[in-house]
Order: structure tokens, then sequence, then C-alpha cells
């Protein structure tokens, strides 16, 4: 059954009979943790490792546990292969703290996540400040592993914890003036030394049409890994949209409006012929500087694995694609 | 007397070069960073985006001999060390041998070989094609690094083809700048472009200095 996929029923659904049990996956690890360890030579051994590394989801034991429940929304947990933590939290954008992808966990270890609070204001009729303890509590964790895809053409997969945003949204009860959401992220030269480069108009601006922002995959994430966010990947708490292109998901969030207008968002304010406001993944319309038809999955494939196609909305078609029934997507990129 | 003194060093900083290991020894310090990527490569040591490091890192190289190429009469000429020009087509040849392997890094590891997707996607990304267009310029003046080539072609054609390696300098950078200006990411082009700048500048002051 695994094997018939149609985009109907969109993907990756698992059904019991399909998952692996238990032992039978430990088993397999632990081999591959003898091989990694064993006689294969230290060339071998460290790609061997790597694999083994990839399809670890154990805590990685470095920061505050953080569990969520497995989520009952539909697309929450593909079967892909979870990215190794350390490639996870070891690469990436955020340019508050520079522009290198080694950068963020180089440089992150000066922000300051507590105290935090969350002003939620704009279009709403219950406007006001979330703290960060309260936002803790306010649903209950889920764990949705969802694939990542970044603009520059690499993606990964995962594990993250928090819950939907529609669940703060409907809290604060939009009037009917909001159409959009603007999230903008925390912007103190004290604490992010890339405020000192003029790459973005800081604060990072982001934004999502209020449907997208209800719809249940999108995400308010405080963990991944089941351990609450390093630094460098936005703690204490980010923003998670599957579908679109990472630099949608906004990191380190202090501020959520509720607006009429469209939002100018950071990227479309830097560069407007090359990111627009939506960015879903599209592997049918480019980047005006390169392709994004395909793409490399960080620590999975092979160095000489051939680029993997990218998935029409990164593979949520069948959970998203109705929000934009209609819509001129090469026009609204 | 103080010309006679002042030689005499330098006659003894240049013997080394004219040693007859000199030349394999430059040789094998130019494998260096290609054996040392493969150590990399084949031991996991590149980082997440392995593919990436490898592409990136070919094309650094590239621009370090192509300097190191355009340097040798600039330094020849300014320190009195005519044996530096054993080096000149060794060095030559090294920048086109990273350029080659940047450019396969590409082909192979981002484009899996495929030639109509590369057909496609060269001429849709201009900082792609200017670093295209530096290879393809950089072939003819490898094909033609031979004694018997410059005989053939005879000293002055010869050398008017192989000015062509001023354009791929400017070429070389316009790519590197191209390609950081998505981060405004300057810095190290700048580097090289100062680098470049100043071989390039030492060049059009002796031919104004020689009008």
């Amino acid at each position: 059954m695994s094997f018939l996929r149609s985009a109907r029923q969109g993907h990756d659904h698992p059904v019991p009979s399909e998952i692996t049990p238990r032992a039978v996956f430990e088993q397999r690890r632990e081999l591959l943790r003898q091989f990694a360890a064993g006689s294969a030579g230290a060339v071998l051994a460290a790609w061997a490792g790597r694999e083994a590394g990839a399809q670890t989801a154990a805590r990685p034991g470095l920061l505050a546990a953080l569990p969520g429940a497995r989520s009952g929304v539909p697309g929450a947990a593909v079967m892909d292969k979870q990215t190794r933590y350390a490639d996870a939290t070891g690469y990436n954008n955020f340019y508050e703290f520079g522009t290198g992808k080694d950068d963020p966990a180089a440089l992150a270890h000066t922000l300051r996540t507590r105290p935090w609070s969350v002003a939620v204001e704009g279009a709403v009729a219950k406007p006001r400040s979330f703290g960060l303890e309260e936002l803790l509590k306010l649903a209950p964790m889920e764990e949705r592993i969802y694939r990542l895809r970044c603009v520059e053409g690499w993606s990964m997969v995962i594990p993250w914890v928090g819950w939907s945003l529609a669940e703060l949204i409907r809290r604060v009860e939009p009037t009917g003036n909001a159409k959009y959401l603007e999230f903008h992220t925390l912007a103190d030269p004290q604490q992010m030394p890339g405020l000192r480069s003029r790459v973005l108009d800081w604060p990072y601006v982001e934004g999502l049409r209020l449907d997208e922002a209800m719809h249940p995959l999108t995400l308010l994430a405080f963990g991944m890994y089941g351990e609450v966010l390093p630094n460098q990947n936005g703690a204490p708490l980010r923003l998670v949209v599957p579908w679109k292109y990472g630099f949608k998901s906004a990191k380190s969030i202090v501020k959520i409006r509720f607006v009429e207008q469209q939002p100018r968002t950071a990227w479309v304010r830097a560069a407007a012929s090359e990111y627009g406001f939506y960015s879903n993944v599209n592997p049918k319309v480019d980047h005006p500087r390169w392709s994004q038809a395909t793409e490399r999955r960080i620590g999975e494939d092979g160095l000489f694995t051939k680029k993997r196609p990218t998935l029409m909305f990164n593979g949520y078609e069948a959970q998203v694609g109705q929000l934009y029934a209609g819509m001129d997507l090469a026009k609204h990129y | 007397m103080s010309a006679v003194l002042s030689a005499v060093p330098r006659r003894r900083a240049g013997a080394w070069l004219l040693h007859p290991a000199a030349k394999p020894l430059a040789f094998a310090a130019a494998l260096v960073p290609l054996a040392w990527l493969v150590y990399g490569a084949a031991a996991d040591a590149l980082g997440p985006n392995p593919a990436e490091a490898l592409i990136r890192a070919t094309g650094d190289w590239t621009l370090r001999f192509l300097c190191l190429t355009l340097a040798v009469t600039p330094l020849r000429e300014g320190l009195g060390l005519p044996a530096l020009a054993r080096f000149r087509r060794l060095l030559g040849l090294f920048t086109f041998f990273y350029a080659v392997l940047h450019f396969l890094g590409y082909a192979w590891l981002d484009m899996g070989f495929d030639a109509a997707a590369i057909a496609r996607d060269i001429p849709k990304r201009p900082f792609a094609l200017v670093g295209f267009a530096a290879l393809l310029l950089m072939a003819p003046l490898a094909a033609t690094s031979c004694r018997r080539a410059i005989q053939a072609l005879g000293a002055p054609r010869w050398q008017a083809l192989h000015r062509a390696v001023y354009a791929v300098a400017g070429l070389a950078i316009l790519h590197f700048f191209w390609m950081r200006a998505a981060k405004h990411n300057f810095a190290e082009v700048a580097v090289y472009a100062a680098v470049l700048g100043l071989l390039l500048g030492w060049r059009l002051a002796r031919r104004w200095r020689r009008a």
C-alpha cells in the first residue's frame, strides 16, 4: 500500500502496518553503529556514522526537555528520515547573527530568551502581551515532523515541538479588518551582532495571509528534537510554515500584528523581484538566480547523489493547495 | 660598488628557484588543496553540506591560483628574480585545473552530469554564465601553454592571445561578486578584487612608463 501514492491522498500518512517496529529499527541502528565504530576504516565510518545519526530521533540531551504528543493534524508527521540534530542546529540562516550558515551556531549564545514576551496587537478584539511561560501552557505541545525547504536549494526534516498558531489567533479574536498577520523578530544590537550589517532592514518582518496563519499546519514552535529551541534556531519561539520557503518562518518573535494590508516583508523590501510575499515552495517557479526544481537533503544524500526533485508546496499540496485555488502562482511567487 | 653588493643577495635569493627540486615541489604544493578536499570528502569532514563546501573551495582556489599566476611578472621584475618566470606556466595551468574542478563540482554534484539541465541552467543565471565564460576563455590559454605552441603561434601572437587572462580575471571577480551579492557579503570579494586590481594596475603603470 505504501508504495501507491496519489496527490489526492497527500503525502506520508503513516498507517500502523508500515511503521517499523521499535525492536527492528533499534537493531538496525545498532548494526549501523557497530559498522561506524568497527573495522570499516575511518573513511567509511564517518559516512556510516552520518547515516546512523540521521536515523536517530532520540533526544540530544543538550537543552531542557520539551516533549510533544503525536499530532493528529494531517501531514504533521512526514516519514522522511530526520536530519541530524548537529546539522539542523549548525547549518542554518539567521541573519541577525551573521550571513554565514555557521554564524548562528557560533554567535547566538548572546541571545537572552528569558524574560520574553510577545505583543499581539492590531486588528484584534483582545490585543495583549503574552509572557513566554503563559504561551508554553496555552495549548498542548505537539510533535510535528516537517520538511524544511530553504529558498537556497537545500532541505532538512525536523521534528518541531509546538502548537498550531490558530490556537493563539482564536484567543485574541481578529476583527473583520484582520486580513494578514505580521511577525516581528527581535532586533537588539546588544544581543545580535548581525544587525550591524545592512543586508536587511531590521527588524526582520515576515507575514502570512490570515487563512494561511489559521491553517493547522502553521506551527508556533518552542522546541525541536524533544527539547527547547536552541538560540540559533529562533529561541524561544518561532513560526514554522512547512509549505513555504524557510525564510517565511520568522524566528525569535516579539510581536504579532494583525493588519488589513499585505505586509511589506523584510525580503520583499530587500529584493522584491527575487522574493515574493507568498514564497510557497514551487518547483515550477524558479528564483531569478537559480532553479527551484531540485534540492539537496542535508546530511542524508551522499556526496554524489543526484539532488532530489522539489515537491509542490514542499509535499503539502493535499493539505494547503486549496488556499491558493485560482491564483496564478507564477505571478504571486 | 653598491650595485654589486645588492646583486649578491639577490642572486642567492633566486638560487633556490633554480634548484632541480623547486618545480616538482611547487607542483606537489599546488596539489595540497586538492588532497585536503579529497580527504575531507572521504572522511565526511566538510560540514553539513559537503557538495557546497567542495564547489566553493575549488572556486576559492581558482581565484588564489589566478592571483599567484598574475603576481609572477610583477614579483619577478619588482624583486629582480628572473627565475620566478619558470613557475608561471605551472601556476597558470593549476588555475585552469582548479577552475575545471570547480565546474565539474557544479556539473556533477549540483546537476548530476545532466547535460541538458546544465545547458538550461547556465544561461538562466548571469553569475554562472560569467563563470562559464571565464572557464571557456581559459581553455585556449591552457591548450597553448607548451613550448611548441609558442613556436607555432609566434611570440607576439601568443602573447596577444594570453592577454585574455586579464579578461578572465575580470570575469572571475564578477562571478564571485554576483554570487555573494545575495547576502551583501563583499569582504572576501573586495580582497580578491584589490589583489587582482593591484596586479593589473602595476601592468598598466608599467606600460604607461614605457610609452
